[in-house]
Order: C-alpha cells, then structure tokens, then sequence
C-alpha cells in the first residue's frame, strides 16, 4: 500500500502514541507558495549555501525496538523507511504533489491500451558494484507479491500479472498488468516497493542496495551506521557518514537534539515546535499536507446511509476550531476530501462552512432529529480523542448527541473498518487515485466508509483508461464532486509533520510530505 | 542445617511453580487482549487479506494451546522461541537488553546500600533532632516525585539549563561505560526513590534496635558506641531492610521503564513496552520467565539474609 506509517501502532515508549502521535505545526500556505521547483533543493531549511561535502549526521527516530529489520520489504515503520531510503532505490518516488517521479526508471512507457508498459531502467549499480538489471526489478517484485508473505507492498502491486512480465534485455522490464493502469508510475512508487538484488533473502547482515548510502553496521532498537555511496548515480551525498538513531520518547528526541547528541529528530509535537520555533537554538520544519484527519461515516448503515444526515455532518464540524484544538493549530483545515495540494485534488469546490441552521432542517428532512450517534477514537494517532470531543461539542448545538467512545490503540484501525457508524480516521501522503482504490471502491480492502457504488467504480475504471492526463483529471474531478457532496469522510484538516534539526544542517526538504521522495532525505543533505 | 536445606528445597519448588504460573498467566492475558501480533503488524491498513496471510506466517492460525505446547516444549531444550515480529531468537532480545539494565541496577545498588544505611544509622542516631527532621523530610518529599518528572526536571537542569551533562545516552548503545557521564541521571532518578523508602526501614529498625534491651545491656557493659550500633544494632535493623532492598533489585532489573525511556537506554524495560505492543507474545513469555525467576531468586536471598542477621525472626513468625 501507498500508505506509510503515519503512526503506526508498533511505535512503542510510555504509551506515548498520544505522544509522538504528535502531528502538529502551525497552519498556513505559506509553504505552497514556495513550489515551483521540483528539485529538492527548491524549498529547504536553513537557506542556501553551497553544499560542503563531509561529516557525520545522526538523525533519531522512533523505531520498534529489536524487531526492526533492513528488510526492505519488510519497512513499515517511519525509522524502517528512513533507512531503507538510504541504502535502496525504488523505479519511481512520490514528488510533494504525489506524483510519481522517476527513479531507477529512466522512461515509462505504456502500449495503447494501458495494460502493458515497458519501462527502461537508468545505469546504476548496487554497492556491490554489479549493475541493476531487469532481472533485479523482476525478482524484487515477485518476492514483495508472494502469497506466503505479508509484505506491505504486496497490495499495491495487485495490478501487475508477474508471471506474463518479462525482460526482453538487461534495462528493459516489460510489465503485463491485469487491466488498463493509467496511474501505474503510482505502483513504482509504492511504499515498501524496493528493488533488491536478484536472490537477496537476508538483510540483516550486509545489505546490499542501490541507495546513496552503504551499510556499516546495524543494531536493531538503537542506531544504523551508513557510509557515503560515491558511486550513487544521483550523485554522491554529502555526507561522509548517517546514522540513524533510536529514540522512542519525543522528549527524548528533544532534548538528544537541544543536548547536541543528534543533529536531526523527526516527529515532533506541536508544542515543542512553537516552544522553539525562531527562537535560534533548532531548526523547526513543517511538512504541511502530511496527514489527512477525518471523521468516517459508514454510509451503509443508519444514520449515514442517508445522504442528508452526511451533509449535515459536514455542515456541523468548525473545522478552524478542529484543527486549532485538536491539532494545536499545527496544521490546514479540510474540505471533505482527500489530499490538499495533491496532483488532481479538486481545489476549486466551494470551502464547506458551518451552517447549523441547514443541518438541522437537513437532519429534520431526514426525520432525525434529536439523532444520537456513538463516535469511536482512540489515542493511537494525535488528535484523536481531543479531535472526538471538540466535535461532540459543536455536534450538540445542532441537538445532535454524540457519545464519544475510546477504544483500544493496538486493534483500532482494524476494529473500526467494519464496525461501529462514525470513527476517527486519518492518512498519510498517498495520491488521490490511491486512496480511491484502497478506500472508496466496492472491492477495496480497507474501506473505512463502506462507499459501494457501481458507478463510481465504472468513473474509476474509466480513469484507469484514459490517456490523456486532462481528461482523467475530468473524471477524477467527477469523482471528487461526488464525495464532497455525499460522501462519508468528513475531512475536517491536514496535520503537519514537525521535525526538528541543528542549525548546521542544509538541505532539509521543506516541502515534502512524510511518505515522499524528499522526507527524511538524507543524500541532499549537508553539515554546515 | 539440614532444616535450612529443606527450607531452601521448598522455597525453591514454590519459585518456580510461582514462575510457571506467572508465564501462564502472561499467555492466558495476552491472549486475551484484543488483537494480536498480525493486527498489530497491520496497523492502519487492516486488509482482511493481509491479516490473515500474516496469521498464517506468524503460525498464530494454530490454537492457542498448541503455540503454547510448543513453546513450552522448546523452553525445556533451553530455547526460548523466536519472536513473532522479527522471526530473531528471543533469547537475543534478552541478551541485548541485559546488559544494560543490569549496569544501571548494580550502579545504583552500589550507591543505594550505603547511602541509605547511612542516612537510616545518623537518622535513628539523632532521632527527633535537626538530622532526623532534616533526613526524614527530604526522604518523604523526594518519595513522593514520580521518576518521570524528576526525571525531566533533572534534564532540564542539569544536562540542558546548565549543560553539566549529556540529556540521553542515544547513540551510545551497549558501550554505556564509555560514557559515564550519562549515566549520572539516569542513576540519580533510579536512587531517589529506594533511597527515600531504604533510609526511612533502617532508621526505624535502629531505632527499635536502639531501644533494646540487649543494647542497654550491651551499654552496662561499656562496649563502645560504634561496635553497639554497628554489630549489634544495625544487624537487627537489616532484616526488613533487606526485604525491600530485594525488591528494589528485582524492581530496578526488570527494566525501569520510564527511566529507560526517558533517557533512551536500550534496556529490558524497552523490549518489554515493544513488545507488549507488538503483541509478540515469544518475547513476553521469555521476559515473564527472567523476571519470575529474577523475583524468586532475589527474594530468596533476602530471606535467607534475614536468617542470617535475625534468626529468631523465623521461628516467632
């Protein structure tokens, strides 16, 4: 799947998910005005500067104890991805708009009826000095599909029939996919979807990738040394040498960052980050669009599977109330769709406002009034239980009872798919088309607001053939104009990411949502 | 001393019925939590699909019982598993994390004995005077801090106000002994706590021993002062001390969570929270089995200590 670890559950410390949950950062679109460039050294910390080659950088991440792994295939922490970027490559990457941007593939080129694309690998080579082959490509992939495993990419590459692909020569891979693909680059790009030498099983000992950086040593829990690749064909990093380093506690990544013992900590929490914003000892940065934060209505059951009672929902959030409440202002507020910013994102409907008055003659219309629901969170993700409460209260001026109901962080997502009405939801960076097919089609797996509708599956579908780019931004606009007027993620905000860095480190991607080619970046990366 | 060896046979049964009924226990909850390591590997994207396919190679699709059978089958070889998430041998877990909580606990009992002998003796020496009222207020207020707030307090202070000390150990890994200058807080915050609780038991026993008539006796006839307090006194005072001090020892080995966490040292307390959240119920079992074992072991010694020091305590009991 696209989705990246956001927060995900095996992060572990004091119970601190409330903690490091943290997703938070002052609201703003200051940063969108920065776009422009595509390069990474378009929007980036610290200034300018000509990059100075050397040094060591110790960045810290929560991490998962001595269950992590180099597998690459296997990532699905936050610290997992961080490292598997640095010492693996991907054919394509996800640009800050969600586009898929080449990588290891030079060119990408699809037959007429989308279901067949032949894609030309760059010259780059492993650390080991052997070239990256079609080969490569093919066994990386078949060993991310296998039935007897569980990797995370394995849903993503659905689409690709493996068995009729081929490679007719040492750079050119020949993708059979099992229907038209217009947005195959998106599965090149795919979280987890590494390319690892032919044959590769064990990954704990001595990696061998085609990232910017070579293994040195690995401790699972605690830090992973990496040297300079000078062989990278993206060009040398910097850096002489990364480390990535173990910190589960968000105080703990704080106060290793003020105490100088790391020179870059990734997951911040709102407060720190105005605590210590301008004030010149660190660097903050915010990766604004990184988290979707939603209310899911499961449109199949009472109350939601009547379309008026969704729109009075949507019409009793305060999302500015939301977002400065349960997200410390540290983030935008929504429009009832996914992925603000991102490439296709429908921006020209109408922002939705609190309107009392309309819901309550919406929910009367619907013979629901004095309607009681029970909302489900959890504090497994930041903001949740806040985000639960804020809205129980600004649901009540309609006369709508809501009753808030915690439950477990470890089970949540998988508790609230199929049961319950209404639950908190949130996402990190994925494209639009991805989050359609993972969500909102009558076949997705993880279809939080049970939306099953043929025709949206056909306007999918639809999407999936067309060539021609504008025309499938027509349709996905359709697409969005439907969910924001019935559908059942009430998306009341988007939380920044926060990270923090001493102030001799450049090159820091400011415009990158987590999940993204420039997030946790480190071969751009330089020590002043 | 044949009773004393009966004794030992009986404590030692009942040990390690009391460890296998902690494993037990430990299986049977996290059984009974809801979710487990597949769900929990799953996180936010719960594919039905990919649960089960996780299941499957987690082998957690076979009845409880029977994961536990063989688990428990494997233990008797001396293997403790291999752990769900990351298919490592668990006894690498607990490898890896020994060592660094046992340095911090022996550190602190290192400080601990005397420290807290020694403020109980010149406490109970000048009960209800300055000392004693001095002794007993700073025990009972620093008791009554949690160590995670002393824990940020001292942080704040020391390391970052005033930059007399590193703020954590990250990056320091095993080669804690390197770097002994991050080991002051974290061993500051493990002390003050039994310090408070281990002054406040000796004082009283000294107290208590000071008053009796043995003492007295042992003053008719002229012993000096030190030797009353030290040998004959202090013995006696040593007893409940010893009690707690066990359970300090089993208390600060089993991982000091907070403190661990705080400071990011990479110790048993660690790779119990991730494991609990990971649901990896191999690496829990192994922990119950140190731990259980640990706590029978150290409240061994502490009894036969008290033998030792009290005797008579045993057959008034």
């Amino acid at each position: 799947m696209y989705d990246g670890p956001l927060d995900n559950p095996r992060s572990p410390g004091l119970r601190r998910r409330g903690f490091l949950a943290a997703a938070g950062g002052a609201a703003g679109l200051g940063a969108l005005a920065l776009t422009g460039c595509t390069g990474p050294a378009g929007a980036t910390a610290g200034g300018g500067g000509t990059p100075r080659r050397g040094g060591k950088l110790r960045a810290a991440f929560a991490g998962g104890g001595a269950s992590e792994t180099l597998d690459p295939h296997r990532a699905s922490l936050f610290a997992d991805a961080a490292r598997a970027k640095a010492l693996f490559d991907k054919l394509a990457d996800f640009g800050a708009d969600l586009a898929a941007e080449p990588r290891l593939a030079a060119s990408w080129e699809p037959n007429d009826r989308l279901d067949r694309w032949t894609v030309r690998l760059r010259k780059a080579s492993f650390h080991n000095g052997k070239p990256v082959t079609a080969r490569d490509v093919l066994y990386s992939y078949r060993r991310i599909a296998d039935p007897h495993q569980a990797f995370r990419a394995r849903a993503s590459l659905e689409p690709l029939d493996l068995a009729a692909s081929r490679a007719p020569d040492q750079r050119t891979v020949e993708f059979a996919l099992k229907r038209p693909t217009a947005e195959f680059p998106n599965l090149l790009a795919a979280f987890g979807a590494y390319i690892v030498p032919d044959g590769a099983q064990d990954f704990d000992h001595e990696p061998v990738g085609s990232g910017p950086f070579r293994f040195v040593s690995f401790t699972p829990g605690r830090s992973a040394l990496f040297r300079r690749n000078d062989a990278y064909w993206d060009g040398a990093p910097h850096l002489d040498e990364l480390e990535f380093l173990v910190a589960n506690e968000e105080s703990a990544r704080l106060d290793s960052l003020l105490g100088g013992q790391v020179d870059y900590a990734h997951e911040l929490t709102p407060t720190t980050a105005r605590a210590h914003e301008g004030r010149g000892q660190i660097e903050i940065v915010r990766l604004r669009n990184s988290a979707m934060q939603s209310f899911a209505m499961k449109t199949d059951r009472p109350p939601f599977d009547d379309k008026r009672v969704r729109e009075a929902f949507f019409l009793l959030a305060d999302r500015k109330e939301l977002v400065d409440g349960a997200l410390s202002g540290a983030g935008e507020i929504g429009n009832d769709l996914f992925g603000k910013g991102y490439e296709y994102y429908a921006d020209g409907l109408p922002q939705r406002e609190p309107d009392l008055d309309r819901a309550r003659h919406l929910l009367k219309q619907a013979g629901a009034e004095g309607l009681r629901v029970t909302l489900d969170t959890s504090a497994v993700a930041a903001g949740f239980t806040e985000a639960a409460a804020i809205f129980r209260d600004q649901a009540a001026k309609a006369g709508v009872r809501v009753k808030v109901a915690m439950g477990g962080k470890d089970s949540y997502w998988q508790d609230t798919l199929d049961s319950g009405t209404l639950c908190c939801y949130r996402s990190g960076a994925m494209p639009i088309e991805s989050h359609f097919s993972q969500r909102l089609l009558t076949a997705s797996t993880t279809n939080a607001t049970q939306w099953r509708h043929k025709d949206f599956d056909a306007l999918y579908q639809q999407a999936q053939s067309t060539r021609n780019t504008q025309d499938r931004a027509a349709v996905y606009a359709r697409m969005q104009r439907r969910l924001h007027a019935e559908g059942g993620f009430l998306v009341w905000g988007f939380a920044d990411w926060i990270l923090g860095t001493a102030r001799t480190v450049r090159g820091v991607a400011h415009r990158a949502p987590a999940n993204t080619l420039d997030w946790a970046r480190f071969d751009k990366v330089w020590l002043a | 001393m044949t009773g004393l060896r009966s004794w030992l046979v009986r404590r030692l049964l009942l040990g390690a019925g009391q460890t296998v009924a902690v494993v037990l226990l430990v299986f049977a909850l996290t059984e009974a939590l809801p979710g487990d390591a597949a769900v929990a590997l799953a996180g936010d994207q719960p594919d039905p699909g990919r649960i089960a396919a996780l299941r499957e190679t987690l082998h957690l699709d076979r009845p409880a019982p029977v994961r536990l059978g063989e688990w428990a089958a494997g233990l008797l070889h001396g293997d403790l598993g291999t752990s769900l998430t990351s298919g490592r041998p668990v006894t690498s877990y607990l490898a890896a994390g020994f060592g660094p909580t046992l340095l911090l606990a022996a550190l602190t009992l290192v400080l601990l004995v005397p420290a807290a002998g020694g403020l109980g003796v010149l406490a109970a020496r000048h009960e209800g005077r300055l000392p004693d009222r001095l002794i007993s207020a700073v025990t009972l207020a620093l008791y009554a801090v949690p160590e995670f707030v002393l824990g940020v307090l001292l942080v704040a202070v020391l390391a970052l106000r005033l930059g007399w000390l590193p703020p954590t150990a990250v990056g320091y890994g095993d080669d804690l002994l390197a770097h002994p200058a991050a080991l002051v807080l974290p061993v500051l915050v493990l002390l003050a706590r039994p310090v408070c609780s281990l002054t406040r038991l000796v004082r009283a026993g000294m107290i208590d021993a000071l008053a009796s008539p043995y003492v007295a006796h042992a003053r008719r006839y002229g012993v000096p002062g030190t030797r009353i307090r030290y040998a004959h006194a202090l013995p006696h005072a040593l007893g409940p001390a010893a009690q707690q001090l066990a359970r300090t020892v089993d208390w600060l080995l089993c991982g000091v969570i907070v403190v661990e966490a705080l400071f990011v040292i990479p110790g048993l307390g660690t790779v119990l929270m991730n494991a609990v959240t990971e649901r990896d119920i191999p690496v829990l079992q192994g922990l119950a089995v140190v731990f259980g074992c640990t706590a029978v072991v150290l409240n061994l010694g502490a009894d036969l200590v008290t033998h030792r020091f009290v005797p008579r305590t045993g057959e008034a009991a």
